[in-house]
């Protein structure tokens, strides 16, 4: 905890969190990194068998194979979302699930499935993007940061 | 009648008359499944979504109460519900199916036992003939409301809880046979400034702590009076804290009698984490599993002390911390 939040705690919270910090169950984080890096490689593996499928028996280029392979990814993983399996395989793997595109696809998907119940229009449209929303947002945001900066080092004469 | 701060001793002891515990597919797998009147095959009850099927939970749950208690519904004086979805829609759509007066009250995973007390306080002053405490919690409500859509793939931390599919009901009456209220301790709002959902046994356990000791003091018992005192839902995790709290200060309640109804519910096998949470975490495990055995001369004497964690997404999300309460009733038979 930040020694900033700690200030606003009386002694008697300070004393109680550290008490019921001893007795916290401790998260494995040694085999939850094994796990997401076991699971998020065979992922990896998985989209590069597809690309080079796409490329040998498609005509797809390296450069052109990356957007077919990242579609299928995204089928199988909002299909996964939503025979209710994603979820169970997110407990067990954490980051391995979550951070490549599949993860991405989960958020989108499970947040459209959850809010069906209201409707298409407020339900599933005005929540589909409840936990995407950031990602897209502070994506694209920095995307035009980064590329302005490249602009004003090519127009400085940089690259 | 008021004895010591904040104990109600009732005098002429309401009598539970009848009491039903509804629960879902993940509960009867559980260790518990014969004392559930009804136990769901489906979490979404046939209806079309989530909060329906709670709302379904809590009509079954007060419908099978009155039924066992041979009366009709025409018969209940008033009904005391509360849940945890917003503006505590669950019980009040009940209530409307219902058509009793209706108070409506909120304590989240304490709202069991706040009823009861409430319930029994009606009763105990002739307020009411037949009283009607009721409460439920769905896992895929909660969990849509207060975290993430059930199918997101987020890993939980080892101190997170499963709340509770189900829905409980007590029906109190003035005489009768069967087991009575005779006392109820209320809590006070204890925050110790944690402030992780993911960890809500760990902030409830003081408040569970400040409600026990409230009653054994202004009671002038000692622990050993009960044969089960039971907490709500402070699952593996909060029971542990309460359990080091009370001894240290020096309240000596005997392991085999000090229990949670988030680690009975569900068995060892069942991947919950620390334990059960939600409204129908105590509800259920009370009217169904501990009423049961009272029936049947196991047990005469439980205290149970229903805990709830006061936060919103939205007071979460603006980094406050949790305000936890506790309330306890006891059942004697």
């Amino acid at each position: 905890m930040s020694s900033k939040k700690k200030k606003k705690l009386t002694p008697t919270q300070q004393k109680y969190q550290e008490y019921a910090k001893k007795r916290d169950p401790k998260r494995p984080v040694l085999s939850n990194c094994i796990r997401a890096f076991v699971v998020g490689g065979t992922i990896c593996t998985i989209g590069q068998g597809l690309q080079m499928i796409f490329i040998k028996y498609f005509n797809f280029t390296e450069d052109t194979a990356g957007d077919p392979t990242v579609a299928v990814l995204i089928m199988i993983s909002v299909l996964l979302t939503g025979l209710g399996v994603y979820d169970h395989i997110g407990q067990w793997a954490g980051a391995g699930t979550a951070i490549p595109v599949t993860g991405f696809a989960n958020t989108v998907a499970s947040a459209a499935i959850e809010h069906r119940s209201e409707g298409y229009v407020l339900g599933v449209g005005g929540n589909m993007f409840k936990l995407s929303g950031s990602v897209i947002a502070y994506g694209v945001f920095s995307a035009f940061i980064v590329a302005i900066v490249k602009i004003a080092i090519q127009w400085l004469g940089g690259m | 009648m008021l004895k010591g701060h904040r104990t109600w001793v009732f005098e002429s002891k309401p009598v539970l008359l009848a009491s039903s515990a509804i629960g879902g597919p993940f509960e009867a797998q559980g260790p518990l499944a014969d004392d559930f009147d009804i136990l769901h095959k489906d979490t979404w009850l046939g209806q079309d979504s989530f909060e329906k099927a709670e709302k379904k939970l809590l009509e079954q749950a007060c419908e099978i109460a009155i039924e066992k208690a041979g009366l009709k519904k025409e018969d209940i004086q008033f009904f005391l519900s509360g849940d945890l979805m917003n503006q505590i829609i669950s019980s009040s759509f009940t209530a409307r199916t219902l058509g009793s007066a209706f108070l409506g009250i909120y304590g989240a995973c304490s709202s069991s036992m706040e009823g009861l007390a409430l319930a029994a306080l009606i009763v105990n002053s002739k307020s009411a003939k037949y009283a009607l405490a009721g409460t439920s919690s769905h896992n895929a409500a909660a969990e849509k409301q207060y975290r993430y859509p059930t199918e997101y793939g987020g890993q939980k931390p080892p101190t997170a809880q499963w709340t509770v599919t189900g829905a409980g009901a007590a029906l109190l009456g003035q005489e009768g046979e069967g087991p009575r209220i005779t006392s109820a301790t209320i809590g006070r709002v204890v925050d110790m400034g944690l402030s992780d959902p993911f960890n809500m046994g760990g902030a409830m356990a003081p408040a569970a702590v400040d409600t026990i000791e409230a009653h054994f003091r202004d009671l002038g018992i000692d622990p050993s009076y009960y044969d089960i005192i039971a907490t709500g839902d402070l699952g593996r995790v909060g029971h542990r804290i309460a359990t080091d709290l009370l001894t240290d200060h020096g309240l000596k309640i005997p392991p085999e009698i000090f229990t949670d109804c988030g680690i009975l519910i569900y068995g060892k096998d069942q991947p919950v984490m620390a334990g059960a949470s939600g409204c129908a975490c105590s509800a259920t495990v009370t009217y169904g599993h501990f009423i049961n055995r009272m029936k049947k001369g196991e047990i005469k004497r439980i205290l149970i002390v229903a805990t709830g964690a006061l936060l919103s997404p939205l007071s979460y999300q603006q980094k406050e911390s949790i305000p936890c309460i506790a309330h306890a009733v006891s059942i004697e038979m």
